[in-house]
């Protein structure tokens, strides 16, 4: 069993109208029935475009916005029916670090206050233990013990991270949620706190679950990845799978738009570029969500029927009426939405 | 929540918040002409007030009629600096005296008024919903009187009296404070450090007192100082309207700038000095406010 089970979730925010009398006169479908399965251990990247929902969807895991359907079942356990003091104890179990290390800390708390919290707030320790289990957390990322007493302002981009990240782990929970860990850190920064990541997930043997806007930051960290489109989830593949053989028309989109640093093979392949915008997630298009910017759109299905989660090859699930013969080469970029890596 | 837990709350917010922020805005403050001026100007004013005693060369409230007569007020001599009032009172020692009116009257109304309005700005802020509701509609019926109007009717309802002064700005400010704080707390409530600690698991009693509330009154703070002025204008304008002290022999700013009146043609010196004293005062609560405003503005942070 793993220990995340996603099945069906939808988090629509209401959008509202009228000046004395409010109304729902629609939704933002920022996420739109998404399935997922994390295992124990491992590592699941969730990539996608930024708007596409990536960061609803982890929230929503952890109950800090309220899902409007689905489950998730966290150990077994059934994260949307827990209320109360049962809520509490199980946040102790599931933690997040944000994308910007600043402003999820709080400007008025000392480094040590803010690691001691956590602890204090599950009567985890007390006293001077209290004080012995903030230093070992310091330690454990690799900050300074003379930290405690100063302020997050006085920190670098990827101190602050290295502060979330032990805030994180205070309480020793089996799931952490990444929300792009590393986008706002310098790029020189970013290979440390993933190495960071990886190493406390040997050591303190943790789930994670790393969004990213960007497919080559989670390849190395991931078991699986999931990639997301408007709220939907259009494939799942083991990590080197999706980068070998990405059957989804917009994860071979994504793949083409990272540089190859082969000069040759970058000089041949072919670059797909997403023409147009990310459509509106308050009126996603109908049929397949993808076929207002697809290349590879072929007429009528894909424009009229939702394509339904078919399993190619063993874990990787792929939601597109066409990944065969695209992957096949049947199906070539017909339109502009195709321009040779010469002329781009 | 209990009170045990409340007490509990309000302890380590002290004991967490000090340091950081504050530090940087002051030191930003030092540096800033306009703070100096405001902070200078209010230092002047508030030890006149608390040296009025000592400052004063005569008794303020010792009328001599016999050195008055109607359309002939002494003027500024070596005994009497600034001249005598109408009533042959010492002017200067009237105007020391009545920076203790100003300052009392400003503190006691700013300090209750933001006392209250952060309390209901906290509950509204803090709670929301229902309670939310009803504490913001009724703030909304405040804020739709004017707020001069609001004192004067409240003040004649109460009587004149520097007690229903005090309340009648009091009153005034609540509402202000309250929507200010408010604001601040919802846009702070949505915040990545809120969310974090929600994620922790902290109770939502701690992260409204001691995360959210704390790092929401940069507003309140500089709207208090600007509030400062402003309860000695309306505290001068209710005295002027015979609204202040039932003591005729009180020196307030505002009646001071009433009784020279009668006497505006031959002794003008009467009106000038109180407005100018009530102008300064002013001027110093309100450069120290905007100077606040601009260092704890986190636009210009970092
Ligand atoms: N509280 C909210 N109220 C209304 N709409 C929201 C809210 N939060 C998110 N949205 C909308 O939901 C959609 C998905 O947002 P989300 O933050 O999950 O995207 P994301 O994939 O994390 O993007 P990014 O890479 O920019 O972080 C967006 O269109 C966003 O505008
Ligand atoms: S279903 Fe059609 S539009 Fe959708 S991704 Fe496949 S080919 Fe493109
Ligand atoms: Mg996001």
């Amino acid at each position: 069993m793993s220990l995340v089970e996603v099945r069906g979730l939808k988090v629509h925010f209401p959008i509202r109208a009228g000046v004395i009398f409010e109304r729902t006169v629609g939704a933002v479908r920022a996420v739109d029935g998404v399935d997922l399965d994390i295992d124990r251990g491992t590592t699941l990247g969730l990539v996608g475009e930024s708007g596409c929902g990536k960061s609803t969807v982890g929230r929503a895991l952890l109950r800090l916005e309220p899902a409007t359907a689905g489950s998730v079942f966290f150990d077994g356990e059934d994260v949307f029916a827990k209320t109360g003091e049962e809520l509490r104890r199980l946040r102790r179990r599931m933690q997040m670090v944000f994308q910007d290390p600043l402003s999820s800390l709080d400007p008025r708390q000392s480094i040590g206050s803010i690691l001691a919290e956590p602890l204090r707030t599950h009567d985890v320790v007390a006293g001077p233990a209290l004080d012995a289990r903030v230093r070992e957390l310091l330690d454990v990322v690799g900050l300074p013990t003379n930290a405690v007493s100063r302020f997050p302002h006085e920190f670098s981009g990827g101190q602050r991270q290295r502060v979330g990240i032990a805030r994180a782990i205070a309480l020793s929970p089996d799931l952490i949620i990444a929300d792009e860990p590393v986008s706002a850190l310098d790029v020189s920064i970013q290979a440390q706190v993933v190495n960071l990541l990886e190493e406390l997930q040997q050591r303190l043997n943790l789930t994670y679950l790393v969004i990213a806007h960007d497919l080559a930051v989670v390849r190395h960290i991931s078991e699986t990845i999931a990639v997301m489109y408007l709220g939907v989830i259009v494939e799942v593949a083991p990590s080197d799978t999706l980068y070998d053989e990405p059957l989804h028309p917009y994860t071979i989109a994504l793949l083409s738009a990272i540089p190859i640093p082969d000069p040759e093979v970058e000089d041949r392949r072919e670059r797909l570029l997403l023409v147009g915008d990310l459509p509106s997630p308050a009126n996603p298009p109908g049929g397949c969500r993808f076929h207002t910017r697809c290349p590879f759109r072929q007429p009528t299905r894909c424009h009229d029927e939702v394509p339904a989660l078919r399993e190619l090859r063993p874990g990787h699930q792929v939601f597109c009426h066409w990944a065969e013969e695209v992957a096949a080469g049947q199906i070539t970029p017909t339109y502009a939405g195709s321009v040779p890596a010469a002329e781009a | 929540m209990s009170l045990a837990e409340l007490e509990q709350v309000q302890t380590s917010t002290e004991v967490e918040s000090s340091g950081g922020l504050l530090r940087e805005a002051v030191t930003r403050l030092r540096r800033s002409p306009v703070a100096i001026i405001g902070a200078a100007l209010i230092t002047l004013f508030v030890l006149v007030a608390l040296l009025a005693p000592v400052l004063a060369p005569h008794s303020p409230t010792a009328a001599d009629l016999t050195k008055v007569r109607p359309g002939s007020v002494p003027g500024p001599s070596a005994a009497h600096w600034l001249g005598l009032d109408e009533q042959g009172r010492d002017e200067l020692s009237r105007l020391i005296y009545g920076a203790r009116w100003s300052l009392l009257i400003g503190i006691v109304s700013t300090t209750l008024g933001v006392t209250i309005g952060v309390i209901l700005g906290t509950l509204a802020g803090g709670l929301a919903g229902w309670v939310d509701g009803v504490i913001m509609r009724l703030m909304d019926i405040m804020l739709a009187v004017p707020g001069l109007l609001f004192a004067i009717g409240l003040a004649a309802l109460l009587g004149p009296s520097l007690k229903s002064v005090m309340i009648a700005i009091a009153t005034v400010n609540v509402p202000i404070f309250a929507r200010l704080l408010r604001a601040s707390m919802l846009s702070q409530r949505g915040s990545d450090y809120a969310l974090a600690a929600r994620s922790l698991g902290v109770r939502r009693s701690r992260i409204t007192l001691a995360h959210v509330l704390p790092n929401s009154l940069a507003p309140v703070i500089v709207q208090a100082t600007l509030a400062l002025a402003t309860a000695i204008i309306d505290a001068a304008g209710l005295a002027f309207l015979g609204l202040g002290s039932a003591d005729p022999s009180v020196p307030e700013w505002g009646r001071m700038l009433a009784e020279s009146q009668n006497a505006l043609n031959t002794s003008p010196q009467l009106a000038i000095l109180p407005g100018l004293a009530i102008t300064v005062s002013v001027l110093g609560f309100t450069l120290l406010g905007e100077a606040l405003r601009e260092s704890l503005d986190p636009k210009l942070r970092r």
